[in-house]
């Protein structure tokens, strides 16, 4: 007998005539929480998926309890008991929360019709164990990223299996219910399960993970116990060079007024949401996940426009009804969630890039190829977009890879106020630093920049104003010099009421 | 307060009632009724409400098959043809074996709809044909095999024998046959979708084809089986239409395609796969057998009557969106 329940020997895959794991060999433990680390692109989740069977190794072995196995497809997997979150949300929007958690094997009566009673009683009893509260018959269309996140992680551990393996699934949680995550993650590790957990935050590894596997470009490159191991080192691990400065913000004089929004309300959603952004200046947003501030966004940006209060760009009054009046207006918004509203995932990335300036390509209705190419290839390279070619799909580019050329896309258009909802989601450390010095200077050009963001050190580490708005109100506005982590979180926790009153 | 009770009930019922689909195809059932029997008042008798009942239910039973391909994002063009092709068979088989029994007849008519079908799904589940292409060929496919194994002869009814018709043709407590086998096959259909897990994972797999992947469920399968399913609802619709129309030939059901779509569509289904219920189609075969209905009742010319039904089905399917979309407006606010 091994020491493991999982193991792979030299798994190599390939794409087309590009291979993607070099002869990747792995160790899983019974009773740990074994992370996997490694840039975008590195390979994670392509390994993960060659775990699930959902692909087909090129080459190697894989065993589990020392027997070799080959899946041909996820069932057989499933059934040897490994389960998956995967980092694409894959929820099926038509059918409702609950029966989303036992897609594929929903409760039968002994005559073997669904048994409906049950399946609602125990998507319930899964969801309230993980803190979270849904309306069960809500379709997964209606639920936001988080709460898309919540339903994908009942539904794997309402599996009960031996292995349980995790891509990314803290990307959208809050503070709490990434607690509560880990919560249940210790608990399932104490009693034997064997988990693989994939995030680009370094700090979650420190808390759950008890050994770190690092992947870099498709090769492994080591193992280490996490007590043994610092941040520094792992950092240098992963992209072979140390990174030093993560928040590179300049100090920008701040312009005349850009945008300023009065007494925004958008009914039942946020009410009353006052602020000013000068040229030049990042205005950082801070809050829960669910604060309604994704919401205020894309009211500003005409998607579904507010209730009532004004828009001012650049002092003149404005009523935006549709994005591309926004655009037009030089506004542009690069949404928080990549799968449903930032990509085309059937087209290559040039095509995505481009998509919002076609019209400068375009000669008497005619495309200019050449122009943008060149165009998008410079933009894809500023962004460290990592792939295959820029003509790779835009679905078959690694998650945080997708992520950069949403931004690439959305940067192309030149705009003078650029709205970003949590532009570093599952961007690797080293890209990280480079979306920030990217931002810093755009900046500095006197764009004015509306950032969204759930990563406390981001926020306060980027930002020269902090918004703190909370259950669809603002609750705070702090300068760069008074903020602190503390008041953000109380600001971010707290009633209005309670804030005004202190 | 007491004044104000009534009327927030009132909206409260009305509300609950928006929440479903099929909401707006019921008003519009409602107002078409109600303008064909200020032109023609036969409409609103039991009599004719019986008819539009006969007529549709050939239309029922292949339109619920269909929905189950287009729930998974999915269409079967080759219905008609298949409905023809066992029509011609079915009725030679009993031309030379007048004795055959009757449920024979039924359970052949399903088998050779069942093949066709499975022809149908290994080209599209295996072969990964899209669907429109591989059922486009099918469908002239079968039509020519009809003429190939008929020689061109068609049988008259009085090469069928009376036990045949009254497949159809005769009562159960008063109610048709016909009528009485799209009832079962409705609510067949309706456990199927709702209570076996099969039945759900048609609708994943037309709802997120890689998440239903994902969980395990095995994709090709499924697709194989609504298009199995499927041939055999055809196969069944074909021995059913030889039966009530006493007679087979070569252009039995041809076009009859395009109706079965249209009931699903117009009953909600979505286009795009993972959206519809038997309800729904239910009352979009209805609203179909109502619009051929009153065309003939408000005597249009013939010459019109295509054109009136294809523009019936068009307002109908628009005000639908319509009313939906003023629904859902209503309830964000
Ligand atoms: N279906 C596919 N076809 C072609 N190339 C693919 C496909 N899937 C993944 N790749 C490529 O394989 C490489 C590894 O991708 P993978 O998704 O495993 O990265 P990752 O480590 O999970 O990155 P991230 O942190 O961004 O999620 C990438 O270069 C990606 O472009
Ligand atoms: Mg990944």
């Amino acid at each position: 007998m091994s020491e493991y329940v999982l193991e792979l020997k030299n798994i190599a895959k390939r794409f087309g005539g590009v291979e993607v794991l070099h002869g990747v060999s792995f160790g899983l433990r019974p009773g740990e929480v074994h992370a996997l680390l490694g840039e975008n692109g590195a390979g994670k989740s392509t390994l993960i998926k060659v775990i699930t069977g959902i692909h087909q190794p090129d080459g190697g072995e894989i065993f589990l309890n020392d027997k070799q196995v080959h899946f041909d497809d996820p069932l057989q997997a499933r059934l040897a008991g490994i389960a998956a979150i995967y980092q694409e949300l894959s929820l099926c929007p038509d059918l409702n929360v609950a029966e989303n958690i036992f897609l594929g094997r929903q409760p039968t009566t002994v005559g073997g019709s669904i048994n409906w009673r049950k399946l609602y009683s125990e998507a319930d009893r899964l969801l309230t164990s993980l803190g979270v509260h849904l309306d069960l018959k809500a379709k997964a269309r209606s639920l936001s990223i988080a709460q898309m996140q919540s339903v994908e992680i009942a539904r794997a551990f309402s599996l009960n299996a031996r292995i349980l393996i995790m891509d990314e699934p803290t990307s959208s949680l809050t503070l709490k219910e990434v607690a509560e995550l880990f919560g249940l993650v210790r608990r399932l590790r104490d009693e034997g399960t064997a988990i693989i957990f994939i995030s680009h935050r370094l700090e979650e590894l420190f808390e759950v993970a008890d050994r770190v596997t690092v992947l870099r470009d498709g090769s492994y490159v080591d193992t280490r116990l996490v007590k043994d191991v610092t941040r520094d080192d792992l950092v240098r691990l992963m992209v072979g060079r140390t990174i030093s400065n993560l928040f590179p913000k300049q100090d920008v004089k701040p312009g005349e007024i850009a945008l300023k929004v009065e007494h925004l309300s958008l009914a039942g959603i946020f009410e009353d949401i006052n602020f000013e952004l000068h040229k030049g200046e990042i205005l950082g947003m801070a809050g829960l996940v669910g604060a309604g501030r994704t919401d205020v966004a894309r009211a500003i940006f005409g998607v579904v426009p507010p209730t009532s209060g004004t828009i001012q760009i650049e002092g003149r009054q404005v009523e935006i009804k549709s994005p591309q009046q926004a655009i037009s207006l030089g506004l542009a918004y690069v949404p928080e969630d990549r799968q449903l509203h930032g990509l085309i995932p059937a087209m290559n990335i040039t095509s995505n890039i481009s998509l919002p300036i076609l019209k400068e390509y375009a000669r008497r209705g005619w495309l200019q190829d050449k122009a943008e190419r060149s165009a998008a290839f410079s933009a894809a390279r500023q962004m460290e977009v990592r792939a295959n070619s820029i003509w790779q799909l835009a679905r078959t580019l690694s998650g945080g890879n997708q992520q950069k050329v949403v931004l690439a896309k959305w940067l192309s258009t030149k705009p003078r106020i650029l709205i970003l909802d949590e532009p570093t989601r599952g961007i690797d450390v080293g890209t990280k630093a480079a979306v920030h010095a990217l931002m810093s200077n755009l900046a500095a050009e006197g764009i004015a920049i509306l950032m969204i963001s759930s990563e406390l050190p981001e926020v306060l580490g980027m930002s020269d104003r902090i918004l703190v708005m909370h259950e669809g109100q603002m609750t705070a506005l702090f300068s760069r010099a008074e903020a602190t982590q503390e008041k953000i979180i109380s600001a971010a926790t707290q009633t209005i009421k309670t804030v005004r009153a202190l | 307060m007491t004044v104000k009770t009534p009327t927030a009930s009132r909206s409260n019922l009305l509300l609950t009632l928006t929440r479903y689909r099929e909401f707006g195809i019921i008003l519009i059932i409602i107002i078409l009724a109600v303008i064909v029997t200020l032109r023609a008042p036969v409409f609103l008798t039991l009599g004719n409400f019986r008819d539009i009942l006969l007529d549709i239910s050939i239309l029922v039973i292949v339109a619920l098959a269909q929905t189950m391909v287009i729930l998974t994002h999915g269409i079967d063009l080759s219905v008609g043809s298949v409905i023809g092709l066992v029509a011609m068979m079915v009725a030679f088989t009993i031309k030379a074996n007048p004795t055959i029994p009757l449920v024979v007849v039924v359970l052949l008519g399903m088998a050779l709809g069942a093949i066709l079908g499975s022809f149908n799904g290994l080209i599209i589940a295996i072969g990964k044909v899209p669907p429109i292409i591989a059922t486009l060929g099918t469908l002239s496919i079968y039509r020519g095999m009809i003429f190939l194994y008929s020689k061109g002869y068609w049988i008259p009814p009085f090469q069928l024998p009376d036990t045949f018709k009254l497949l159809s043709k005769g009562t159960f407590l008063g109610i048709p046959h016909i009528i009485i086998f799209a009832i079962v096959v409705a609510i067949l259909v309706y456990y199927f979708l709702n209570y076996t897990r099969t039945g759900r994972d048609i609708y994943a797999v037309g709802s997120n084809p890689d998440a239903a992947q994902y969980v395990g469920i095995r994709k090709q399968r499924i697709i194989f089986l609504v298009y199995v399913l499927t041939g055999i609802a055809a196969g069944l619709a074909g021995v059913l239409w030889a039966s009530r129309f006493e007679s087979s030939q070569t252009n039995t059901a041809l076009g009859f395609e395009l109706q079965t779509v249209a009931a699903s569509i117009v009953g909600g289904v979505s286009i795009s796969g993972g959206v519809g219920t038997v309800p729904g189609v239910l009352l979009g075969a209805l609203l179909l057998g109502m619009i051929n209905n009153s065309v003939t009742l408000v005597r249009i010319s013939p010459f019109w009557e295509q054109a009136a039904q294809g523009l019936l089905i068009l307002i109908a399917v628009v005000s639908d969106i319509l009313i939906m979309r003023r629904v859902q407006r209503n309830k964000s606010k």
